[in-house]
């Protein structure tokens, strides 16, 4: 660092921002690493293309090292109050990385299959998990709409990747439109509230909007942020994109939005509604309740009707969705805290069963239909108790951990005298565990359409065994996440 | 003098257009693309008022950022419309339709 500095004006040696330069560290590897990943691409053929995946896979791996040695639970805001470390921030990054690099090594095979096994894939996968790291990182409207258009835009071409299939072009133009749509007002509302706070930091932001809660402004912006966060999140009714583009999209793709983005997103939703606009939680709260309870309904009530099981996990994600707003909605440490942990298991779970249908899919078949599930207890019994714990959890069924996930949101609700609120998550949560039920008596009471050997890749089969064993262990020791996550809050 | 009142009032009803435009658009993708553009730059005519007014410049600066973003993603916008166009040899909004439920 001393040896930069000697080779500076000195105007910019006084500047704090050479200094913090370390804070920014992962995010500064990982672009790097982008780039380099970008480059090595363009002298690799189809033979050595193994070598684009090892190195993106290195680069995850070593972004959790880099990640974990300089964890720090304490609070430093960077880069002219642009960028914040803390504790929440770091645990979110390191379990991006983690999804990440499963999503990764769960589609090579599924990629190689239907000869999308190309640079493009992983360079804009990395780019988007950098996209997400700069939201998860933001203190000011500009970091997080920087950092949500790069993960948007990387999003949107990989729904694309698939160039000669007519759902994957429709379901990404779809994406792209709404998406702008909800960049758009997103944008309109921070328009707003700059021009109410006459700042972009959200430190500065809450200070002033403490000052004058009332400020109709102000809320006019908030409406308009919020709307942004619903659509990015995918609650009712914003989430018009969420099933067209799982079930459009190449599942390796869907994989992906379906779970690092989510973390992205809760990150986003907690530095804009938390550390920007506490000031005026009565009146988001409103407002979340009102998205929390409509997600819940129409994702578990639409999901039952539902023949293709991607479009069915896309309604599931909806009403999964509904759960972490409730947490947020609390506007207290613990809804936060169990929010928090919500995300985390949801993604683990919505990993494990898109995983599922990759595991399954072969070159020619995509096995996203629910009857492709039928009598897999017949053909693969290892397997089909695997999807059996995927199904449970996300139903919440104890022991697993979505159990212990909808519990502590659950308790977050009542603690803050919102019993109601709380008794209709549960109703709605048992009109959903119908759907995932289905898919457990497909498994085991229905017989095969087909009997063929699933012949899946075997470093595909020990990574989903492992996440089944991970989402049974967590639910036998839920503390071990819920702990980190209580410790960071 | 033109008051901050006025500029607001101009970036609102050009917000309002452009999501009009959106909506009530059903024959043509490029037009959807063109009211996007419309809608960020109604945005930015908002963040340079707020800005003028206010004698800070930070909003200026987000502005530039807009701009930027707002390319990089009309490029994407329409490289997503040719591949549509290559498989569908369509780009009516009506037609996108291949997905239900």
């Amino acid at each position: 660092m001393e040896f930069i500095a000697a080779y500076l004006p000195s105007a910019m040696m006084n500047d704090q921002t050479i200094s913090q330069l370390p804070l920014a560290l992962p995010e500064i590897v990982m672009l790097c690493m982008a780039s380099i990943v970008l480059i090595v691409d363009l002298f690799l053929n189809d033979k050595t293309r193994g070598g684009t995946y090892i190195l993106s896979q290195f680069t995850l791996l070593a972004l959790v090292v880099i990640t974990v040695m300089s964890f720090t639970q304490q609070k430093s805001i960077a880069f002219h109050g642009t960028f914040v470390r803390d504790g929440m921030g770091d645990l979110l990054k390191i379990f991006v990385y983690i999804v990440t690099f499963t999503v990764f090594l769960y589609s090579k095979s599924y990629l190689k299959a239907r000869d999308m096994f190309k640079g493009e894939y992983y360079v804009l996968g990395l780019f988007a998990v950098l996209g997400m790291m700069v939201m998860i990182s933001a203190q000011s409207f500009l970091t997080i709409y920087l950092g949500l258009e790069l993960l948007s835009l990387c999003m949107y071409a990989l729904v694309a990747l698939q160039r000669d299939s007519i759902i994957a072009s429709e379901s990404a133009m779809k994406y792209f439109v709404l998406g702008a749509i909800a960049s758009g007002m997103l944008l309109y509302g921070m328009s707003m509230i700059y021009g109410a706070t006459g700042s972009l930091e959200l430190a500065t932001i809450n200070a002033e909007v403490m000052k004058n809660t009332d400020n109709i402004v102000l809320i006019f912006g908030l409406v308009f942020v919020l709307v942004g966060v619903a659509f990015k999140l995918g609650a009712v009714p914003f989430h018009m994109w969420l099933p067209d583009v799982y079930q459009g999209s190449p599942t390796a793709v869907a994989i992906f939005i379906g779970s690092a983005p989510k973390i992205a997103a809760f990150a986003m939703t907690m530095r804009l509604l938390v550390d920007g606009l506490h000031g005026l939680h009565v009146q988001w709260q409103d407002m979340l309740i009102i998205m929390a309870v409509a997600s819940l309904a129409i994702g578990n009530i639409v999901a039952i009707a539902q023949t293709n099981i991607k479009r069915m996990l896309a309604y599931s994600t909806i009403s999964h969705v509904g759960f972490i707003m409730l947490g947020i909605m609390t506007a207290e440490k613990g809804g936060y805290t169990a929010s928090m942990f919500y995300t985390i298991v949801y993604t683990l779970m919505a990993l494990g069963a898109f995983g599922m249908i990759m595991y399954m899919s072969r070159m020619g078949f995509e096995s996203d239909k629910l009857d492709d599930f039928r009598g897999l207890n017949q053909r693969s019994p290892w397997f089909a108790f695997i999807m059996l714990i995927f199904m449970f959890s996300m139903a919440g069924v104890p022991p697993f951990v979505g159990f212990w996930a909808k519990l502590s949101i659950l308790k977050a609700v009542v603690a803050v005298d919102m019993t109601w609120l709380a008794v209709t998550a549960v109703v709605f949560s048992i009109i959903g565990a119908f759907y995932y039920l289905r898919i457990i008596k497909l498994m085991y009471f229905d017989t095969p359409q087909e009997t063929s050997a699933i012949e899946g890749a075997s470093d595909l089969r020990v990574m989903l065994s492992l996440n089944g064993i991970a989402i049974l262990g967590l639910g036998l020791y839920p503390e071990l996440i819920m702990g980190l996550v209580i410790s960071v809050m | 003098m033109i008051t901050l009142t006025e500029v607001l009032i101009l970036a609102a009803i050009m917000f309002s257009i452009s999501v009009a435009g959106i909506f009530l658009n059903r024959k043509n993708l490029i037009i959807l693309l063109m009211s996007i553009e419309l809608m960020l730059l109604s945005v930015n005519i908002n963040f340079i008022a707020f800005s003028y007014y206010m004698g800070d410049l930070a909003g200026q600066v987000f502005v530039f950022f807009i701009l930027t973003v707002a390319a990089a993603e009309a490029a994407i916008g329409l490289a997503i419309l040719v591949v549509l166009f290559r498989n569908k040899r369509t780009i009516n909004v009506d037609d996108l339709n291949e997905m239900k439920g």
